[in-house]
């Protein structure tokens, strides 16, 4: 590895601890910028006895005080216990959350992944024909259509009009729909993407020249044409991983998957302060990784790219 | 041979062909067109693309009727039907299938009264369905201009400074940018959206923005807060650019100050870039705000927004499906066509930036 790529690395490594870095803050402060502390709004509570759970949980000392303890707990992945789950660490909800969260982030990963790619070349190279149209125009429409109304729409669909899934994502088939409610709109852009880079490579010099060889065209798609069309792909997974934890609250939501997503959007109706700070901090550095990761591996797969 | 040949090998001179030539000949022979401006050409480009043509209609059709409309139906998209003051709740108001009446509006039919149908049915408050997705139409639309027009402001104010200051000024903003640039924006969005909503309903009591509701001056203040960056780097970018034309040594030279450069030099140079990207950013607008509806933290009831009227939905999921159906199709619509117009608009302005 050549000294420019390093430093490009080590460059955004340091930009990626500092976003980290900012996101805590951020949530930290905001969190305690909001009036009504957490046990505002429950049976009505003597002042001695808010004083004294103000006390147990750290909030009556000095704000700055508070946020070193924050940031060292939180090097220790210690998030503290859940404010409104009784005698639940964040950690804990937040890693039951997570087996499912990442069962379904995963698998719709994957599928957008093996799919999108299918589906572009299979345009790219059956260009301009009814094939390529009907995927172009089927991608068009799912970009721009948001998780929510895709998943509503797709519940009334299948589950409520004609039966064939459950509507519920406790199950494991529960989960089909929600799959496919988070792979549609990265699988859409993939496809456009690798459409697009594939039809450049199929232009480039060293294809021609297989060809001219006399390489077989199954050789030269799979051999020499897909994988430099891949490489911008790459890219996407960062953004593609972002989207699918977005899209994840609210999907959760409508299927009613006792996901991440869920428990984070119930803790900003409970105020449950501590789980709303760890859910933030945990998804955002998890796409602040992923950007991460997916950058320096485009830089280092492809060569020719140029590194500022 | 026929006798016109005949007279050309007599060697005889044609007469006809010596006349001065008509207007019409002339113009016909002229090669040149009239002139054209960037404008007119993109505009040429734009017109010639189907796509974005039907789009601009649609836009142009559910704007229209998302201002006018409630200007004279009947309804009210927060009148609750069944509830008469003095009178008890007439429940037969409530969740009426489309076109279908309520009992007293059947009994006023039989008396020869005419009534006005209820076009999507109404909702388990009894209020006009409708007149609500229209209304949450103008919402979503009106939040997405906005919001697109506090990111062009901040955006390119604080583009333009950098790109034109350069040096140690540049090197801070765009290190500030860089990092509100990784931030994941939805999961901020949606912190600030929760805390916001806290902390504004209190200090917002009483004030004109009381009535557009906490939640929306929430939304805006996070357009200003994080989405400026993108544009910011755009405007920038071209800025770096085009400093370094002749034409501004040259207005240097004469003495212009910096304002002047950047308004008069600078900034028309790179006005294509700016209104497609600003164009790109009314859909993705009004996509976080139905985002945020969808979760709760959008607009304020019983104010409906096209992301709150499906969330809504979602509770009477089993015997109205049609509820979610309609805002759901209205908001890919208007995002669908809004994305077509706007790719239509960067093919057609500025070719450069297909890529």
């Amino acid at each position: 590895m050549n000294p420019k790529t390093l430093k490009y690395i080590l460059k955004r490594l340091v930009l990626a601890v500092f976003t980290v870095w900012v996101v805590i803050t951020i949530t930290f402060f905001v969190m305690h910028a909001v009036p009504g502390g957490p046990f505002v709004g429950e049976k009505a509570v003597s002042p001695a006895v808010q004083k004294a759970m103000e006390a147990k949980y750290g909030l009556d000392k000095p704000l700055m005080e508070q946020y070193w303890t924050y940031l060292k707990d939180v090097l220790h992945f210690n998030f503290g216990p859940s404010l409104k789950q009784r005698g639940r660490q964040v950690v804990e909800v937040i890693g039951d959350g997570m087996k499912t969260s990442a069962k379904l982030g995963v698998i719709a990963a994957v599928m957008a992944l093996a799919i999108g790619v299918v589906l572009g070349s299979v345009a790219a190279l059956r260009r301009n024909t009814v094939a390529d149209r009907i995927i172009m125009v089927m991608t068009t429409a799912f970009v721009s259509m948001p998780s929510f109304i895709m998943g509503s729409l797709l519940l009334v669909l299948f589950a409520i009009k004609l039966h064939l899934l459950p509507a519920n994502g406790t199950t494991t088939s529960g989960l089909i729909l929600p799959v496919i409610t988070l792979m549609l709109s990265p699988m859409s852009y993939i496809t456009r993407l690798t459409r697009s880079s594939m039809l450049d490579v199929l232009g480039q010099d060293y294809i021609r020249t297989a060809r001219a060889k006399g390489v077989s065209r199954l050789k030269i798609i799979f051999g020499h044409a897909l994988k430099n069309a891949l490489i911008p792909v790459i890219t996407y997974f960062g953004p593609m991983l972002a989207y699918i934890v977005t899209g994840s609250l609210v999907v959760e939501q409508i299927f009613a998957v006792p996901g991440i997503g869920r428990a984070f959007v119930s803790s900003i109706t409970n105020r449950d302060y501590t789980m709303i700070m760890g859910t933030t901090i945990i998804l955002a550095s998890l796409i602040v990784i992923m950007n991460l990761v997916s950058d320096i591996l485009y830089k280092v797969v492809d060569p020719r790219i140029n590194l500022e | 041979m026929d006798a016109n040949n005949l007279k050309r090998m007599s060697a005889q001179v044609n007469v006809d062909d010596f006349l001065p030539a008509s207007e019409e000949e002339k113009a016909y022979m002229v090669k040149m067109r009239p002139s054209t401006t960037a404008f007119k050409d993109g505009v040429r480009r734009l017109k010639k693309n189907k796509i974005a043509m039907i789009s601009f209609f649609v836009i142009v059709i559910v704007t229209l009727s998302a201002i006018f409309i409630p200007m004279f139906w009947p309804y009210k998209y927060e009148a609750m039907l069944g509830m008469q003051p003095g009178k008890p709740v007439d429940a037969s108001f409530k969740n009426l299938a489309p076109m279908q009446y309520s009992t007293t509006e059947l009994r006023k039919i039989e008396a020869g009264e005419k009534v006005f149908p209820h076009l999507f049915g109404t909702d388990a408050s009894g209020r006009d369905y409708f007149i609500r997705v229209v209304y949450g139409t103008r919402i979503s639309l009106a939040v997405g201009f906005f919001a697109s027009i506090i990111v062009l402001v901040i955006g390119l104010t604080i583009g333009a400074i950098s790109g034109y200051a350069g040096g140690k000024v540049d090197m801070i903003i765009m290190r500030i940018v860089d990092i509100i640039y990784s931030l994941p924006d939805m999961l901020m969005i949606i912190l600030l959206a929760a805390s916001l909503k806290m902390t504004l309903e209190r200090s917002l009591e009483g004030t004109v923005f009381a009535k557009i509701g906490t939640n929306i001056i929430s939304l805006f203040i996070i357009f200003a807060l994080l989405y400026w960056v993108s544009m910011a780097r755009l405007v920038r970018g071209q800025i770096l650019s085009l400093r370094e034309q002749e034409y501004v040594l040259a207005a240097e030279t004469a003495g212009a100050k910096a304002r002047w450069i950047i308004w008069k030099h600078l900034l028309p140079n790179c006005i294509s870039v700016i209104v497609i990207s600003t164009a790109l950013q009314i859909p993705s607008a009004i996509f976080t705000e139905s985002y945020l509806s969808f979760l709760g933290l959008g607009v304020n009831a019983p104010m409906p927004s096209l992301g709150s009227l499906a969330s809504d939905a979602l509770n009477g999921i089993n015997s109205y499906p049609y509820r979610l159906v309609i805002p759901a199709v209205v908001i890919s619509l208007i995002v669908l066509s809004l994305n077509l117009f706007g790719d239509g608009l960067r093919d057609a302005f500025d070719p450069k930036l297909n890529g």
